[in-house]
């Protein structure tokens, strides 16, 4: 039964991963942006509702609220400003750029709040379980960040499926130079994509701030989650990127019950695993290939 | 007397060091449809992409109805009335046929031109709604570019060699399409390799060697001879 119980709480625990994991995915599949602030962002979305609830006295829930605006605006700007020159410099530049933007965030974050670990309040939901047989306990907030991953990245969905904006950010994707030709401004576009991934970044960074505690150095070690997520779901799909979190926690989880040690090691494992298993396939494909070639 | 729609003015543009268009000038009037016509490498497509504003020109200035936009972005260009069929077509291969065309919304260009008069100039799209263009034939997603293009309800429409790489059926339904437009008096100008095509529905053909305008004139009074000479470079005279 306790296997059960490991493979349903790794479920639970993917959907969070697929929340942060969302902009990460959005980024790199409009603009082929590999966000490492991706984490650090997340972080400051944390911190801001911190603030916010420090001085307004509300609860987390309501402190989110303006933060995600003021992270659609964050978002929109970052891209605007940094980003778009980085891409022109070439591929490689947005890399070196967010990186040193998550070097910079980490230090910023420390001179305002101090090494001091804290932690978000989840309100009653935090602490209630769902008591499903004798071993089997669920907590109702793993399945209420689970919910809010699956509407976000099914809201992305229906967006990119069914909206204007939805259009211009596939065919943005596709080819930027062209959109120009349509009327469409490509750097706007690019702004706006950021601005939702930076959003979903801030959300998914309360969500993470109300389940454990965060510091300063927190980012960088979830940033490896959302990207092994997004690696193993197929770089990209955003669906792909819910079924990547729920097999990275499904195998945390699952490690964690043979020992609590293996919790971090077995979903790198499975994530150095799917890499190997596509090189390995793209190998075999190409040598195919070129027996049919010749 | 029809009013110019568009002025090149002493038009440079290069691609590095090479020199693709060199000092072009020429005018376009409202409802006219002029053909550019010369051989592979004489600038067509680098003066039709910088009149679009895809390639920044490095001297000259373009006006359009009036207003110079020499120095004004693709897709700004677009909302004011200037839409390019680019060369390769460059449909979105992964969008459907009708949201490809819906793209074109952005331009903010209400008239004539919706998703149903597209499907209904071009009927061989009608039952490709739903596909997805990289799914579609070479006839099929020249259609779309241009209906794609359509969608902006441009005033100038900068058509660059719809024929390439085309069935020869599937030209003629292209160019049977392009005839309605002329009529509907949409300001058109063509960049073509086929010389009989380009004499066929223009009203005047321009022709470029190697960067510069060397002949210019009605298509009725133009021989195919004349043109001939100015698209290979025969005859300094053809100037």
């Amino acid at each position: 039964m306790s296997w059960v119980n490991a493979v349903i709480h790794g479920i639970l625990l993917g959907g969070f991963y697929a929340l942060l994991a969302t902009g990460l995915s959005l980024m790199f599949g409009v603009m082929r942006i590999i966000n490492l602030a991706h984490g650090s962002l997340a972080l400051v979305g944390a911190y801001m509702t911190f603030l916010v609830v420090e001085h307004v006295h509300v609860s987390t829930y309501l402190g989110l609220l303006p933060v995600l605006a003021g992270a659609l605006v964050v978002g929109y700007l970052l891209q605007r400003t940094m980003l778009e020159r980085s891409l022109r410099a070439g591929e490689l530049v947005p890399l070196l750029t967010t990186f040193g933007l998550l070097i910079a965030i980490a230090n910023l974050l420390q001179y305002f709040f101090s090494p001091d670990v804290r932690g978000l309040s989840a309100g009653g939901i935090g602490t209630a379980n769902w008591r499903v047989s004798g071993s089997l306990t669920i907590p109702w907030f793993d399945v209420l960040v689970l919910g809010i991953a699956i509407v976000v990245l099914g809201g992305l969905q229906l967006l990119l499926r069914y909206t204007q904006l939805g259009r211009e950010l596939r065919a943005t994707a596709a080819d930027p130079d062209t959109v120009e030709l349509l009327g469409v401004n490509a750097r706007a576009v690019y702004g706006r994509a950021a601005a939702i991934a930076v959003a979903t970044a801030a959300l998914a960074g309360v969500f993470y701030a109300m389940r454990s505690n965060f510091d300063p150095s927190t980012g960088p070690t979830q940033l490896i989650y959302a990207f092994e997520a997004v690696v193993i779901g197929g770089i990209g799909s955003l669906w792909g990127t819910l079924v990547g979190g729920i097999v990275l926690g499904v195998a945390q989880t699952v490690g964690a019950r043979i020992d609590v040690q293996y919790f971090a090691l077995a979903g790198h494992l499975v994530f150095l695993a799917v890499l190997t298993f596509r090189a390995i396939r793209q190998s075999v494909g190409l040598r195919v290939l070129r027996r049919v070639e010749a | 007397m029809s009013r110019t729609l568009l002025s090149v003015e002493r038009i440079d543009a290069r691609h590095g060091l090479l020199q693709a268009v060199r000092e072009v000038s020429l005018t376009v009037v409202e409802g006219e449809t002029l053909a550019l016509v010369g051989a592979n490498g004489a600038g067509k497509t680098t003066l039709l992409r910088t009149i679009a504003g895809a390639h920044r020109p490095a001297g000259g200035r373009i006006v359009f109805d009036g207003e110079d936009v020499t120095h004004v972005p693709a897709h700004r260009r677009v909302r004011i009335g200037i839409a390019l069929v680019p060369e390769g077509r460059k449909l979105f291969p992964e969008l459907t046929v009708e949201e490809n065309l819906r793209v074109a919304a952005a331009a903010g260009r209400p008239g004539c031109w919706t998703v149903d008069a597209v499907l209904e100039a071009f009927p061989l799209l009608q039952p490709l709604r739903r596909k997805r263009a990289a799914s579609l034939s070479g006839g099929e997603q020249q259609a779309t570019a241009i209906g794609r293009a359509l969608m902006t309800n441009p005033r100038l429409l900068l058509l660059d060699e719809v024929s390439l790489g085309l069935a020869p059926v599937a030209v003629e339904g292209v160019y049977r399409s392009l005839a309605t437009l002329v009529e509907t008096g949409t300001t058109i100008v063509l960049v073509e390799q086929d010389l009989g095509r380009a004499l066929g529905v223009a009203s005047r053909v321009v022709c470029m060697l190697e960067g510069r305008l060397v002949l210019e004139g009605r298509a009725g009074e133009l021989s195919r001879e004349q043109v001939t000479e100015a698209y290979f470079g025969l005859e300094a005279g053809a100037r």
